[in-house]
């Protein structure tokens, strides 16, 4: 890196790593405040009417008799709204020739996924606008519905959209090197098809929003259960005619995100337009079954590929074709195309494989929208990948362990530029690799597996390399034309009593945010955590940025507050000089107290420094004015992204009389560059992985072949409980990074991008002997019957 | 408008009255109406665990059951036991070993934590997984839970010797 941040001196140890988290300490308490704790005078309700079919014309919609039942409010529909709301449009520059119809918030003319909101009623209360519901008559012409991904790009099929002359939404083509010529002389080669089940976010606080609009002043308070206020300020203001000054989204506690609560809901942007008609406070959170039909899903794909190689075991090239659905709609403003783009990319990425050819086509389809979520794309590429090198190393005879340590990128290649195009600073796949052999005890585990096999029980290993995406530039998404800040900003004070209050841009939901925050403001201004408070998730309290996402939090925001918290420590020692008439360079801060570096001894506390600034700047010299307070912004420099790296292990038994995977062990050896909070990165990395976990084995979002969603309750989609899940064991490398002052990349999403595809390889593993070979995800008792022959 | 029916309970060791619609669950009129918000509503299916409370002692789905039927009972929710040593301690070390990170599936691990070590003072970990698979929670992965919740099991004086 250079620039102004180039000679700082790098911290590597930071204060309060060993004090639990504030948040925890209040959510223990019972204190959270989430958006349905809230209370409002004079609350209205809004519920929706909501597609029946997958796809069908709407013909008539009769609401007289809802508008009529006593303390209902309003009744609208699309058209009723269109001179308040604009629409939108789910694409971005940086994927030329993506397209996607406008969106309203409501359906308009023709529904086209099962669960779509269609129609609109607020209410004195929720029981009373379900019930208005009931009373809705729709005249319905239903169409045939485009289901799977097969019946998606079938030439002769029926279209979502009759509009475009196919389902295609986008296409995409990655070359390198020439992997024809590699494929032609290749000693070796394997090739397969995965399909991977459709899953969707599950945050356990649903989708949830109050949208409070006061006519006199023209003003949108909006309370929203969203990780990223700054961009949701800015859509409401566009798309509403607002001024961006009179529009506030505060985001109190948000009960889980994981990169679901990222996007725009049509049913958030009717609260929003019904608080506009009303002048009313207007709450929508979603039940259960609203949040499996209408937010998010993810990852439904079908990737062919194929893995070229020498006889000794070298990864030559390889080539993929991906094909993913993503409903009817590329989801606004970040689009559906990024999954399967980062899918792509990430292909063969730990490896030394000089060719690659790939291809993205994206679908539409009649079922709900996909788009970004925790590990955007990563569990596609890294399953694709480690399940065709598992392929190989069994045709070739070869240890898991031996063929990847052969083929991972290493230390005397860095900087190096990927296949797929990803610039990659340094990485630590060797050491990663050796730790990893060592924490699993790998040896006692194959002599374990082999003596049990000889008795019928049938055990398997997988690993997994992974490299993850984290701390995204701006050439991400502001190249791309979206206003998306990848900015952040943080205002910093000394408050009278020696405290410091900070206010940043990055957003909390859970990982942490706010404590490491407080830690690395406390670690370069030299005091204690506890004096250290911090505020986020408000627009009008604190500086404007990119919020948390994208495993940017703790890198980026962390960098934010690290170069502000610089700039605090030089105006307070100035401040102490001054007051001392001393010299500034002498000084330093430990503790709460201005110390003489030179005698290590305090010079002047913190709190009386307060005192004297704030109460009694008479004392100091004429025309001096003390700066007690400081705003930065830091933008993160160089490569579009800082990669992280580690390597992921699954044990486990599949029992072959019930198809039932129990999971043993599971294990990950990670590398985020310098690490801020150890029981935080621990935490992310386990909660990561069991998002994996989830979808290799259980998580599917089940659609009829007339597109009706089946697995609409958490009765028939089933995610990972406490009793299914193993203890996960972690170890770490630490690569700190120089693109950002602090040292630190991201985390958040290295736990979830390759814990699926050990698991698949571990369940290929134990099935080997039985010629048994899965590649459809959830890997459910069914298809391991299946595989085994048994039904 | 719908009826409403008078109520008489005690909840978290007070004795309440509450005019209630029969069709209101436990859960709303604990959350809208009387304004205990550490009770979260996260399926209304019965399936998550967010809402749970204790009614006469048994641990319930505030969701499933009808304000109504508790006339007479005894309800605690994840907002009362401020005296009680087993639920401080579970507070504590959820909070110290980072056993939530949203908070929203808390409350009702709490209760289902407590609840355990009540029946079951020295719970092993597999004890300890198969009693709160009844609650889901998509932040952590449980492992920190489990930690949390043995730590304090085996940590509590006052329990020496139950068992
Ligand atoms: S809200 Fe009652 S079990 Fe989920
Ligand atoms: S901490 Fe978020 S659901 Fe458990």
């Amino acid at each position: 890196m250079s620039g102004p941040y180039e000679n700082i001196e790098r911290h590597t140890q930071f204060v309060g790593q060993d004090k639990p988290r504030r948040n925890a300490v209040r959510h223990a308490h019972g204190r959270g405040k989430f958006v349905d704790d809230i209370a409002f005078a004079n609350l209205a309700h809004i519920a929706f009417f909501r597609s029946p079919y997958a796809h069908a014309e709407i013909l008539n919609i009769d609401v007289s008799e809802a508008k009529s039942l006593p303390g209902v409010v309003d009744v609208f529909t699309a058209s009723d709204i269109t001179d308040i709301c604009t629409p939108w449009v789910g694409k971005l520059d940086h994927f030329p020739g993506l397209r996607s119809p406008e969106q309203l918030p409501l359906a308009n003319g023709r529904a086209r996924w099962n669960g779509e909101a269609v129609v609109a009623v607020v209410a004195e209360t929720r029981a009373i606008a379900e019930d208005a519901l009931e009373l809705i008559d729709v005249d319905w012409q239903e169409l045939p519905a485009v289901v799977g991904i097969d019946n998606s790009r079938s030439k002769d099929g029926p279209l979502v959209h009759p509009e475009y002359d196919s389902n295609e939404a986008f296409v995409m083509e990655l070359t390198a090197g020439d992997s024809a010529d590699a494929f032609a002389n290749a000693d070796i080669i394997v090739e397969d098809t995965l399909e991977l089940g459709r899953q969707t976010g599950l945050t356990l606080e649903p989708r949830s929003i109050v949208a409070d609009f006061d006519p006199s002043m023209q003003k949108l308070t909006a309370y929203h259960s969203t990780q990223t206020p700054y961009q949701m300020q800015d859509i409401f203001t566009r798309h509403f005619n607002l001024s961006e000054e009179n529009v506030r989204v505060i985001s109190p506690d948000v009960g889980g995100s994981f990169g679901m609560k990222l996007h725009v809901y049509g049913e958030e942007m009717a609260a929003v337009a019904a608080s506009i008609r009303i002048g009313r406070p207007v709450k929508f959170i979603a039940d259960r079954m609203e949040s499996f039909l209408s937010d998010i899903h993810l990852r439904e794909h079908k990737v062919h590929a194929r893995m070229a190689l020498t006889k000794e075991g070298d990864i030559l090239a390889m080539q993929v074709d991906d094909a993913t659905g993503i409903g009817p709609f590329s989801v606004y403003p970040r689009t559906s195309a990024m999954e399967g783009n980062q899918a792509l990319r990430l292909m063969g990425a730990p490896y030394k494989m000089p060719h690659y050819d790939g291809k993205l086509t994206v679908l539409f389809q009649n079922k709900a929208p996909t788009c970004q979520y925790r590990a955007v794309g990563h569990p596609i590429g890294v399953m694709t990948t480690e399940h065709l090198v598992d392929l190989a190393a069994k045709k070739l005879d070869m240890d898991p362990f031996e063929i990847r340590r052969r083929n991972v990128t290493t230390q005397d290649m860095y900087p190096l530029k990927t296949a797929g195009g990803y610039i990659l600073e340094r990485l630590s796949h060797e050491e990663c690799l050796d730790k990893l052999e060592k924490l699993m005890d790998y040896s006692a585990l194959r002599t374990e597996q082999a003596e049990l096999r000889e008795r019928g029980i049938y055990r398997g290993i997988g690993i997994g390399v992974f490299i993850e995406i984290t701390n995204p530039g701006p050439a991400f998404y502001g190249v791309g034309g979206a206003r998306i800040s990848s900015q952040d900003g943080c205002f910093m004070k000394l408050e009278p009593s020696g405290k410091i209050r900070i206010a940043v841009s990055v957003t909390e939901q859970g990982q942490g945010t706010e404590t490491v925050m407080a830690q690395v403001a406390a670690t370069y201004l030299g005091v204690d955590i506890d004096h250290v408070d911090v505020i986020t998730g408000d627009t009008e309290r604190t500086p404007y940025g990119g919020a948390t996402w994208a495993s940017r939090g703790a890198g980026i925001g962390g960098s934010t507050v690290m170069v502000a918290a610089l700039a605090l420590k030089e105006n307070l020692l100035e401040i102490a000089a001054v007051i001392l008439q001393g010299d500034a360079s002498k000084f330093d801060i430990v503790d709460g107290e201005v110390i003489d570096i030179a005698t290590k001894r305090a010079v002047i506390s913190l709190p009386e420094l307060g005192r004297i600034a704030y109460f009694r700047p008479d004392t100091l010299p004429a025309d001096y004015h003390p700066q007690l307070s400081v705003t930065r912004h830091y933008v993160p420099q160089g490569t579009p992204f800082d990669f992280t790296n580690g390597v992921q292990a699954s044990y486990l038994e599949v029992d072959t009389e019930t198809g039932i995977v129990k999971l043993l062990d599971h294990w990950v050896v990670e590398d985020c560059g310098i690490i801020l909070n150890r029981q935080l990165v621990d935490e992310q990395i386990r909660g990561g992985v069991v998002h994996g976990l989830g979808g290799v084995l259980f998580e599917e979002c089940l659609y009829s072949p007339e597109g009706q969603l089946m697995s609409a309750t958490m009765a028939d989609y089933l995610a990972p409980l406490a009793n299914e899940m193993p203890d996960i064991h972690i170890a770490h490398c630490e690569t700190p990074t120089n693109m950002t002052p602090l040292g630190a990349k991201g985390v958040g999403e290295a736990g979830t991008a390759a814990a699926g595809a050990v698991v698949l390889n571990a369940v290929n593993d134990a099935l080997h002997p039985l010629n048994a070979t899965l590649r459809t995800t959830p890997l459910t008792p069914e298809r391991i019957l299946t595989a085994l022959g048994k039904i | 408008m719908d009826p409403r029916c008078a109520l008489s309970f005690k909840l978290n060791g007070r004795q309440v009255e509450q005019d209630v619609s029969p069709r209101t669950s436990l859960a709303d009129m604990l959350r809208n109406q009387m304004g205990l918000t550490a009770t979260h509503i996260g399926c209304e299916q019965g399936s998550c665990g967010a809402c749970n409370v204790m009614v006469d002692g048994k641990t319930v789905r505030s969701c499933l059951i009808f304000a109504i039927q508790l006339e007479g009972a005894e309800v605690e929710t994840s907002q009362g036991f401020d005296d009680d040593p087993l639920m401080e301690a579970l507070r504590d070390n959820f909070a110290k070993r980072n056993a939530l990170q949203c908070g929203f599936c808390t409350g009702g691990m709490l209760l289902a934590a407590r609840d355990l070590i009540n029946m079951t003072p020295r719970p092993d970990r597999n004890e300890i997984r198969e009693h709160i698979s009844g609650n889901f929670c998509r932040c952590t992965g449980y492992e920190a839970i489990v930690d949390a919740i043995w730590k304090t099991a085996h940590e509590m004086p006052s329990l020496e010797g139950k068992k």
